[in-house]
């Protein structure tokens, strides 16, 4: 055979292997949504879970998991990106920064249960925070902060040698440079990588059934005080999220329509999942727009 | 007699061990052009980045011998290299605008540097790019991406950017290179004009450019300087052999 036909028969094949994953991923998420989209009603939303009775909702699962997932974001994010502008901008190149960027690499390989039972032991037993959102949203930073802190020097790295140079040569220091040139123009990437990590995080169940906990007692919407025992705000009371909430059903769900409620939920996060990749392509997008012109 | 604003002697430049400058002398007179001019690797480019110490961002570069500008030692401990590059500002081959719109990076400089009247800064962002000749091309975009403008449309924003902060020389390193001819002719035009107010050292691969508009010219080969004399001189009747090669492009 010649080169031409030996092109055809590759080009065949790839397309083939690409639509065969594609064809996957959309009966997946069509299989999900079509089973749980029709449990899906404002109420179901909203509502508390049962455990021993028909029509339980996901609402303070819903609450849980957003709330867990700010508190993450919140000490996670600074964090990142203080380790990435080092990594990127200030370390040297020596065995100590090499260590440190082969911990960051492991550590983001590590299995989340294994990440989960290191916050259980560390967290909920030696502080002594037991099971709640303040563990959980530690355990979850453990696990995001590797990846979060490799996107940020990513970012920054993209960016051209020459932009440096330009910010030095018109006699900006370093800091200067890295704050009012490198910074800017690395941020769309920046926030998409991190709005990104939100849906990894949103969607995490292991690492949280051994710190954030498995149960959701019922709370007091009306009473916003953080230290009051039944506040949604209260970070010291266990939390189970909605990931935790369906992986609880399917294992020890005793409601008559755990099914439908595991359908339903499911369906809620994997839309939810979905709403982050999109909401981090568009505001990526927008901060580039904006950032590139005024 | 003319003002010497820069003054080198004896200057050696290391990459490693591997001698990039072997013992450079060359003083730099006020309002004048001089071209940097000789084959590739032959140190032109290394030798200007030291007159603002962007070589200090090269870890293996270690720099010895004597640099002063205005009589004041450039690589004394106590000299800021913030302010140095403020006096000596810098244009690289290949323009380098921010992706931010043409009047923020005119600005660039000033706003850090701390002004803030809106005034000021207009007048400085037109005056600077009037200079630059590209204020006609960009006047009613100004608010745009200095990005979506051509190549040559971006390097005379990065000369304005530059001449916005008032430097004393401009360095540029290669500078139209990267441009088309009409590009370039516009930005030699307009280097004729800066003449009148600052000190120009450029790195060019292109003789006719040298010979057009540079008042002294600097021949550089192998890391030493061959020949440093008046442009007419070098290019009509030069002194060593090895430049009249290089010029006649007999060079082997």
């Amino acid at each position: 055979m010649n080169a031409k036909k030996w092109d055809k028969v590759a080009t065949a094949v790839l397309t083939g292997i690409a639509g065969l994953i594609v064809l996957l991923l959309a009966c997946l998420l069509g299989y999900i949504l079509v089973r749980g989209l029709p449990h899906v009603t404002w109420q179901f939303l909203t509502k508390p879970a049962q455990t021993f009775t028909k029509g339980g909702g996901i609402g303070v699962q819903l609450f849980n998991s957003f709330y867990l997932l700010i508190l993450a974001m919140v000490i996670s994010i600074p964090l990142s990106i203080g380790a990435g502008i080092y990594l990127a901008e200030y370390a040297p190149k020596n065995w100590v920064t090499n260590v440190v960027r082969t911990a960051i690499e492991v550590l983001s390989s590590l299995p989340s249960v294994v990440v989960g039972l290191f916050g259980f032991l560390v967290f909920v037993i030696q502080f002594k925070l037991g099971f709640s959102i303040l563990a959980g949203a530690l355990v979850l930073t453990v696990f995001n902060l590797p990846l979060l802190t490799r996107n940020v020097e990513d970012a920054l790295k993209s960016i051209h040698f020459t932009q440096r140079e330009a910010g030095l040569a018109l006699g900006l220091s370093r800091y200067e440079t890295v704050k009012h040139v490198v910074i800017p123009e690395a941020l769309p990437n920046i926030i998409t990588g991190m709005i990104l990590g939100a849906g990894r995080v949103f969607g995490e169940a292991a690492a949280l059934i051994y710190t954030a906990g498995q149960s959701a007692p019922s709370l007091d919407f009306t009473n916003w005080n953080p230290m009051y025992i039944a506040s949604p705000l209260n970070p010291m009371r266990p939390a189970e999220t909605l990931a935790v909430h369906i992986w609880k059903i399917n294992s020890e769900g005793i409601m008559p329509d755990a099914t439908a409620v595991s359908a339903g939920a499911s369906a809620v996060l994997i839309i939810a999942v979905l709403l982050f990749n999109w909401l981090a392509r568009v505001i990526g997008k927008r901060v580039y727009r904006k950032m590139t012109a005024a | 007699m003319a003002n010497k604003i820069i003054e080198s002697a004896d200057v050696h430049l290391f990459y490693g061990k591997n001698e990039a400058l072997k013992g450079i002398n060359m003083d730099f007179v006020e309002n004048e052009i001089t071209a940097l001019i000789g084959p590739s690797g032959c140190g032109k480019s290394t030798y200007l980045r030291c007159l603002n110490r962007m070589n200090d961002l090269i870890d293996s570069a270690k720099v010895t011998g004597k640099f002063l500008l205005n009589g004041q030692d450039i690589y004394a401990p106590e000299m800021d290299t913030v302010k140095l590059r403020k006096e000596v500002g810098m244009v690289f081959q290949q323009p380098n605008p921010f992706p931010f719109s043409i009047y923020d990076n005119v600005i660039y400089g000033l706003r850090l540097s701390g002004i803030k009247d809106h005034r000021v800064l207009d007048e400085a962002v037109e005056s600077s790019l009037k200079q630059a000749a590209v204020w006609d091309d960009v006047k009613d975009k100004l608010h745009e991406s200095a990005l979506s403008l051509s190549g040559g449309q971006q390097q005379r924003v990065c000369i304005a950017r530059v001449l916005a902060v008032k430097p004393q020389v401009i360095l540029m390193d290669e500078p139209t290179s990267a441009l088309d001819p009409i590009s370039s002719a516009k930005i030699e035009n307009m280097l004729l004009e800066l003449r009148q107010q600052y000190t120009i050292i450029m790195v060019t691969h292109n003789m006719h450019q040298a010979s057009r508009i540079s008042d002294k010219t600097a021949f550089f080969l192998q890391g030493e300087l061959i020949e440093y004399a008046p442009t007419k001189k070098i290019f009509l009747n030069p002194t060593e052999k090895e430049t009249e090669d290089y010029i006649s492009g007999r060079f082997g």
